[in-house]
């Protein structure tokens, strides 16, 4: 069975419309006026247990939404979520001690203590054995690298720190599945890497299931083989994370270098990205390739021909971009 | 086998299984549910809320200090009051007996005022990190009463010596200590003066489920409750039927009982009604808090937490 199952899953929020000004602050306190707000909107898709999975989209695509329903804080509003053969919202206690959801930074420490007694704490609320725990913590906090910080106040840690300690409290209890809302929103781009690589040597010790939620291509690329990208709502691919060149690339960068000076009529091709002594750069429908490279064959000497894709980030940006300019149209 | 039984013996990752001395195999008896288990849970809460408090000894001792200086000058007042009114007594009260219940009336507010703590309720719901007691097996209202109880230990004790200092000063106001009967019923009595202050206010806080800033209801009813729970003044000053209507209230319980039962004003099957009615107070508010909290996490998890 799959650790996680989402089927149809759709989530509506009623927003009150608040007027503006004085007049229209009045008013609402007796007419109140709601709109909805298609959060999320039927989607599906399974997870193994063992897989690291990264849900992708701009701000406001139903990201953390999706994943606050996989936890049971929100309930949906039609379809059906199963997750570890639980469904997510009746919060049973079997459920919770499974799962650990990271969201933000100031989660599950206790600000003006050293994290060292917040973990104390949790200890308590899983009820983890004694040596069970300090064996688990010992293992976290030596790859974490975060020896001396245990003791220290959380309010007088970086960001960073602050964040590796968030994870050492989510792990305490050795969830099964572990859901990440943007793990690394904020940080810098050391602390983004040490947070990237402790997930990453996590997961290959554990094999445990991760579901992460990120806007940063970086943390994707650096985690997970499969990617699930999400806008306004809806599940628009899922699968491994250069299928979405495939899919949604729709141009390929024709990287040619010429016996002599690069001729300057190449623009009756396509759009030439670069020209530069004998080398020349240029942009084609993906179905063209064939049918350009013989063109260019026939017409120069060549000494080296190359057909690249675009880059991720490229494509990601545009899937994103026409997501946002639907939106605003419709 | 109950289900969190079944979460001791499903497996746990492999690290964790293999070698080490402290690896035992699951016994489903110590771990998860049970009541001695839930018990620890939050006795450990407890335990790490006084730690808690204990970083804050310096504030903790100024905080204290700082209550005395109304307590004197209410003494001047109600001393202006007696000898402007050229009577002995008033509601009851002699003029040392009125000083007497004004100091006791601190000592109810000491276990029954919850700084904080609806605010705190209220916040968690507007921040979102309400979350936390949602996704852990952990219970909002168990998780504070604990902590609160961790609060009042700390305090209490910290407060003690300097109590016992001004109650000493002003031994001239009392007669003498009352017996050993009257002293249970006391300790009683603040006992579920902390438990209905707590549920009361717990109560409130959950209100801020549907109105994000309780800060203006709280205000209201913090004033009002300085009244008519008879710490500004005994209620036995107001006319009938006030003084009787405010009796059965529950607010009474949070400052005045507690003082009268250890001025000896309350006694036999009085006293034992007023302490079940107290109860009674302690177990509705705990209900409606549960209740408010339950329909509360409904619409919260429908606007989406």
């Amino acid at each position: 069975m799959s650790i996680i199952e989402v089927a149809d899953l759709s989530k509506t929020y009623r927003v009150f419309q608040k007027k503006d000004g004085f007049v229209g602050a009045l008013r609402g306190l007796y007419h109140r006026e709601y709109k909805e707000v298609r959060a999320v909107e039927r989607i599906s898709f399974q997870i193994e247990e063992g897989e690291m999975v990264a849900f992708l989209g701009p701000n406001g695509a139903g990201k953390t939404t999706t994943l606050k329903m996989l936890s049971g804080l929100v309930y949906p509003t039609s379809g059906e979520a199963r997750v570890l053969g639980y469904v997510p919202s009746e919060r049973a206690d079997p459920f919770r001690r499974q799962f650990a959801l990271v969201m933000g930074q100031k989660n599950q420490l206790w600000w003006d203590l050293p994290a060292g007694d917040s973990f104390q704490l949790l200890r308590e609320i899983y009820s983890i054995p004694r040596a069970r725990f300090d064996k688990t913590l010992n293992e976290l906090i030596d790859l974490l690298g975060v020896e001396r910080l245990t003791r220290q106040a959380v309010r007088e840690l970086s960001l960073g720190e602050r964040m590796k300690m968030e994870l050492i409290a989510a792990l305490l209890h050795g969830p099964r599945l572990l859901l990440l809302d943007e793990p690394t929103i904020g940080l810098d781009v050391v602390a983004q890497a040490a947070i990237q690589k402790c997930l990453r040597d996590y997961h290959e010790r554990r094999g445990v299931t991760m579901l992460l939620t990120s806007h940063y291509m970086r943390d994707v690329e650096a985690l997970c083989r499969r990617v699930i990208v999400i806008t306004q709502g809806t599940l628009v691919y899922d699968g491994p994370l250069k299928g979405i060149v495939e899919r949604f690339g729709e141009t390929k960068l024709l990287r040619l270098q010429f016996e002599d000076d690069a001729p300057e009529d190449l623009a009756r091709f396509g759009e030439v990205v670069r020209r530069e002594g004998r080398a020349a750069d240029i942009r084609i429908d993906r179905g063209r390739v064939s049918e350009v490279l013989g063109a260019l064959l026939n017409h120069y000497a060549l000494a080296d021909v190359s057909v690249v894709d675009p880059p991720l980030e490229e494509v990601i940006a545009k899937i994103f971009e026409e997501a946002r300019l639907a939106h605003d149209a419709a | 086998m109950t289900p969190l039984d079944a979460i001791a013996t499903r497996p746990v990752p492999q690290l964790l299984e293999e070698g080490g001395a402290g690896d035992q195999p699951p016994k489903p008896s110590t771990r998860g549910g049970g009541p001695l288990a839930s018990a620890a849970k939050y006795a450990r809460i407890f335990r790490i809320a006084l730690i808690e408090r204990m970083t804050y000894r310096g504030d903790f001792l100024f905080g204290t200090v700082l209550r005395f200086l109304p307590i004197v000058t209410t003494i001047l007042l109600w001393r202006a009051i007696y000898e402007g009114s050229g009577q002995s007594e008033l509601g009851g009260f002699q003029y040392r007996e009125m000083v007497a219940y004004l100091l006791l009336t601190n000592i109810s507010r000491m276990f029954s005022s919850m700084p904080g703590l609806a605010a705190g309720i209220a916040r968690e719901v507007r921040e979102g990190t309400l979350k936390r007691y949602l996704v852990q097996p952990l219970d909002l209202v168990g998780y504070l009463l604990a902590s609160r109880i961790a609060h009042k230990v700390a305090y209490i004790s910290m407060a003690f010596l300097p109590y016992a200092g001004l109650f000493y000063i002003c031994r001239g106001y009392f007669d003498g200590f009352p017996d050993a009967p009257t002293l249970a019923a006391y300790a009683l009595s603040l006992v579920l003066a902390f438990l209905v202050g707590f549920f009361f206010e717990a109560t409130v806080g959950m209100v801020g489920f549907w109105f994000l800033e309780v800060t203006s209801i709280l205000y209201i009813v913090m004033t009002l409750n300085y009244f008519i729970s008879g710490h500004m003044l005994p209620i036995d000053l107001l006319p009938q039927p006030w003084a009787g209507i405010l009796k059965v209230l529950p607010f009474q319980y949070m400052a005045y009982f507690p003082a009268v039962v250890f001025l000896g004003k309350v006694r036999g099957w009085d006293l034992v009604l007023h302490l079940a009615l107290e109860l009674f107070w302690v177990i509705a508010f705990m209900v409606l808090a549960r209740t408010l909290y339950r329909t509360g996490l409904k619409r919260y998890s429908a606007f989406g937490g």
